[in-house]
């Protein structure tokens, strides 16, 4: 198969999955078959894709003319491959982790839930993919629409308020400011192509550049940059498998993806470091890593609690940009690897034992780690990687922003990821120590509602628990394994990405 | 032979249809003859686009009258492609209004329904082709006549019907006054009523206090016509009240020939040339924009009835209209002109849906939509893939259509109207989006008897959202054409 082909396929795979899906949605295990099978072949393409794409540089495949000059094409680039490797890959992983807790949960609407999962896959694709900025811009809207259903899932007046806040946040600002910063582009610059180097050097003055940056960062919507961050503790009111592999891997990590992708080709680094337009920027997602590293700490629900210390993660990728140095550029693209590595762990670990107990606030999970002793190591593997500690991939993506602000002589930047750590520490190990550790066998656990044997007497519950399906605990034993992975192998990655970076 | 008679072929068609159809005893009967007629005109349309965008202007000399003395139809891209427009909604109308009229008006006046309807085809797409000023008002007056009986046939579902028609006649009728005073004003200084010929003959009375007042009379005739802020107020219980299938066609077209008369006059009659006209642009078109898409989306957004509340929403996209218009500068226009033929699409569809559901439910309002998502999920579908793209989403002709129009204020230098263009379309996500919240996310009450609406009306439905969609995606052919149409009005070389 041609290049052009195997890249359109990335796209095409998972619309005609949807497709596919809807047509036998009444037949749940065929239905399942499709997702599953859609979701290797698709990551088999982009590994093709990736040894391709090493052997040489893979033209680009134009799909549509949109209006006069303003084209629908895909490219391969060194971010957006390894954007796509992540996302296909764990999308695989994510599908058994959803057969597992959609059926345990007895959830409803599942034939919609598939299809809306296949088309963010494929707008997914579609971002990592994009050959121009229009292109991008295009796939994260039918991003943000096809997720709306998945967040008001449940139906609910609680999803509803959710899904208000997680669509207006996101469209408002996509539409509001994202779409007037690229046609500003378009119209200074007459070209919307990502072009190393970027493309803004002359085109726009040093006094209007930090007002384009600040349109295009606060834009992007999905990165989460406080202020615009509600919508994704807001989305966590979707099931579980959703704010795994959306709102930890390839929503959010479109976001700060687009945030890499506007700095590098469309600013260009010479040009911000240059202008010092990015310095706001810098110190904006320094104060918004531990802003929402603080508010973590004092959330008792664990997702909620997660998605803050998402929003806190995302901030070391619009740091990482911000510094304006390549080992910056570096440093913040390996932490969207690794972040998507390790969080979608800790929230399948989440979703696992809410399967397994129908617990959702920390303070009910005393001893919980002795009764599901895979899940918790799963989850300490996990936390682990986030807070940046070897041998866990996390420890290189920080290794490489210390260096990036080291080379920017931020001296300050390297005190707030050092602090961050701590934080990190303080909100995520909590939660393993008190699973193994607090809690006795005899005393009840507090208003425990769960899944077996509601009648079992009140000193024996926490015996009755088990690990949640095998689908549910399996899949986060993988990614545990691919965050220790990721640390041996962090070479390649980092091979991957140099050529983003070099002059 | 055909080929040359097809300019005053697309009129005399339907106009004889018309009467014609008066005779039809059965609604039936009449309704196979109006689409058999609305088809012609389409398809003669289509040739007329394909003719000019080859060939340039056609003129067609009417009893071969030679042309400041006999009545003009001049055709060039621009008149071309509205044509197309109204002929093409024209066409996709007839299937969806069949069980619409049969649901909602009275049997014995369901044939002259197909009359009225005739009739108005006929007088939108006469103010369209002619090149002659008065020949405009005359066929603007027969369009307007015509819609005022439309509107009065809603009479059967609301009585209300009655007191919109009438408002709707009284605020038309002044508008098509001061329109011909207008009209009245520039003979008597020039002599001639023929628009090339006005034209030229304009030219060097840029201070004539005499042609200053046509000028006045005539932005403000056309300006109730086409329902420019303030003046739209007989526009939302004319569109609540009539019925359904009258809503979409007026909605699709009406205002969209108006905007087109309001071009012509200030741009290829009066021309760039005229000081006052950039006045008025920047001192009152671009204020009364801003406000129609203001203050009518937020009015918009708190409607009880999903009819008036698209009603209110189609004043401010002329507001959009009115903004592209008053940069006159070529991307500004053509914004303007995409806009007509993108707004077309959306609305078109959009009210086509509310037909669907009054059908069903008696009346589309807050509560007959609850739980429709799930009962007319078809139906429902289309609303919401209509309503993405009058938010202005990627890969709809809404989006297309902001595109132009904020790429027009950048490059006119006056960013904060960019900024205020994507604000306004932030309201309409608001309002779109409360309708597919409570069709979605509510229950429908128990007893609730709601079906699928017919296939008769799902096909137009979705031939529209088709189109919205391929025109989003695709957007050559359209922006051509309309950038061909703006450097016309403009006067600037291809």
């Amino acid at each position: 198969m041609t290049d052009a082909g195997l890249l359109l396929l990335t796209i095409l795979l998972p619309l005609f999955a949807a497709l596919l899906i809807a047509l036998v949605g009444r037949r749940p295990n065929l239905r399942e078959s499709v997702t599953l099978a859609t979701a290797v072949l698709l990551f088999a393409v982009v590994v093709a894709l990736s040894l391709r794409f090493r052997a040489g540089p893979i033209p680009a495949a134009t799909l549509q003319e949109v209006m006069p000059g303003l084209v629908i094409a895909l490219k391969i680039e060194p971010l957006g491959m390894m954007f796509a490797l992540i996302a296909s890959g764990l999308w695989i992983v994510n599908s058994i982790y959803s057969i597992g807790y959609m059926r345990a949960n007895k959830e409803k609407n599942q034939t919609r839930f598939y299809i809306c999962f296949a088309i963010a896959i494929m707008s997914a694709l579609g971002v990592a993919f994009a050959a121009n900025m229009f292109t991008l811009f295009v796939f994260y809207e039918i991003l943000s629409v096809s997720t709306y259903p998945l967040v008001t899932h449940k139906e609910t007046p609680e999803a509803r308020a959710s899904g208000r806040t997680y669509l207006g946040l996101l469209l408002g600002t996509s539409i509001g400011l994202m779409m007037i910063a690229i046609i500003w582009t378009w119209v200074a610059t007459g070209t919307l192509d990502f072009t190393r180097g970027g493309i803004l050097d002359g085109r726009v003055s040093a006094t209007l550049a930090p007002l384009l940056l600040a349109l295009y960062m606060f834009g992007i919507g999905k990165a989460a940059l406080m202020p615009v961050h509600r919508w994704l503790p807001a989305a966590m009111v979707a099931p579980t498998p959703v704010s795994a592999l959306l709102h930890a891997v390839a929503v959010v990590k479109a976001g700060v993806f687009t945030v890499m992708k506007v700095i590098v080709y469309i600013f260009g680094v010479d040009f911000l470091a240059k202008t010092g337009a990015a310095t706001w920027l810098m110190w904006l997602a320094a104060f918004s890593l531990l802003a929402a590293s603080l508010v973590a700490l004092g959330k008792d629900n664990l997702k909620a609690r997660l998605a803050y210390s998402t929003v806190s993660q995302l901030s070391y990728v619009t740091l990482g940009a911000a510094l304006a140095t390549s080992m910056g550029i570096i440093g913040g693209s390996m932490q969207i690897a690794m972040h998507a590595m390790g969080k979608i762990t800790l929230f399948f670990c989440a979703g696992a034992i809410y399967t397994a107990t129908h617990k959702t606030e920390i303070s009910q999970m005393d001893g919980l780690g002795r009764a599901m002793p895979f899940t918790y190591g799963a989850f300490l593997i996990g936390a682990l990687s986030i807070i940046g500690l070897p041998p866990m991939g996390g420890s290189w993506s920080k290794w490489y922003l210390i260096m990036g602000a080291a080379d920017a002589g931020q001296l300050i930047v390297i005190g707030v990821l050092m602090l961050s750590s701590l934080l990190n520490v303080a909100y995520l190990l909590p939660i393993v120590g008190r699973g193994f550790f607090a809690g006795s066998d005899a005393a009840p656990a507090h208003g425990a509602v769960h899944a077996v044997g509601a009648d079992v007497a009140a000193g024996s519950r926490l015996r009755a628990i088990k690990e949640a399906p095998l689908f549910c605990v399996l899949p986060p034993c993988l990614t545990a394994a691919g965050c220790i992975a990721l640390f041996f192998h962090a070479d390649s990655l980092f091979r991957l990405l140099e050529p983003m970076v070099r002059p | 032979m055909i080929a040359y008679h097809l300019p005053i072929l697309q009129i005399v068609v339907p106009l004889i249809a018309a009467p014609l159809s008066a005779f039809c005893r059965r609604a039936g009967l009449a309704w196979y003859l109006a689409v058999a007629i609305c088809a012609v005109s389409f398809a003669i349309s289509i040739a007329l686009l394909g003719r000019v965008m080859a060939e340039g202007p056609i003129s067609y000399l009417l009893g071969s009258w030679a042309a400041p003395w006999g009545i003009e139809y001049r055709i060039d891209a621009f008149n071309a492609f509205v044509l197309m427009i109204i002929s093409g909604i024209g066409v996709v109308v007839l299937p969806f209004a069949r069980a619409s009229v049969a649901a909602e008006i009275e049997p014995h006046n369901q044939a002259l329904f197909y009359t009225a309807y005739l009739l108005c085809f006929t007088g939108l797409l006469g103010m369209v082709i002619t090149g002659d000023a008065f020949n405009a008002f005359v066929f603007l007056e027969i369009s307007s006549l015509s819609t005022y009986v439309l509107v009065a046939l809603g009479a059967n579902r609301n009585r209300r019907a009655l007191t919109a028609a009438y408002s709707y006649l009284v605020m038309g009728t002044i508008g098509a006054t001061f329109f011909v005073i207008g009209i009245g004003l520039i003979y008597m200084m020039t002599g001639t009523l023929n628009m090339a010929d006005l034209a030229a003959r304009l030219q060097g009375l840029e201070q004539n206090r005499t042609v200053l007042v046509a000028f006045a009379f005539i932005v403000t005739g056309i300006g109730l016509k086409l329902a420019l802020f303030p003046m739209h107020l007989w526009l939302p219980n004319a569109y609540a009240f009539a019925p359904s299938a009258v809503t979409v066609f007026l909605a699709a077209t009406a205002t969209k020939a108006a905007v087109y008369l309001m071009l012509r006059f200030l741009f290829t009659i009066f021309g760039t040339d005229y000081h006052i006209l950039g006045l008025t642009m920047t001192w009152l078109f671009t204020p009364l924009a801003l406000a129609a898409m203001f203050a009518a989306s937020t009015v918009a957004i708190f409607q009880v009835d999903i009819k008036r509340m698209l009603a209110y929403s189609s004043v401010a996209q002329i507001g959009y209209m009115v903004l592209g218009m008053s940069f006159a500068s070529v991307s500004g226009l053509t914004a303007t002109i995409i806009h007509l033929f993108n707004h077309a699409l959306m609305k078109g569809a959009l009210f086509m849906v509310l037909g669907a559901i009054v059908l069903r439910q008696g009346a589309a309002t807050v509560t007959t939509i609850r739980g429709l998502g799930r009962k007319m999920p078809w139906t429902m579908a289309a609303f919401v893939a209509g309503g993405l793209s009058l938010i202005g989403v990627p890969l709809t002709v809404g989006f297309v259509s902001k595109w132009y129009l904020i790429v027009a204020a950048l490059e006119s230098g006056r960013w904060p109207l960019a900024v205020l263009v994507v604000l306004s379309s932030l309201l309409a996500v608001i309002y779109v989006w409360r309708v597919v919240e409570i069709a979605y996310l509510s229950e429908a009450p128990e007893d609730s008897t709601a079906r699928e609406a017919p296939l008769s009306m799902l096909i137009p439905i979705w031939t529209l959202i088709t189109a919205n969609i391929y025109f989003g995606i695709d957007a050559g052919l359209t922006s051509r054409v309309a950038g061909a149409a703006a450097r016309i009005l403009l006067g600037v070389a291809q």
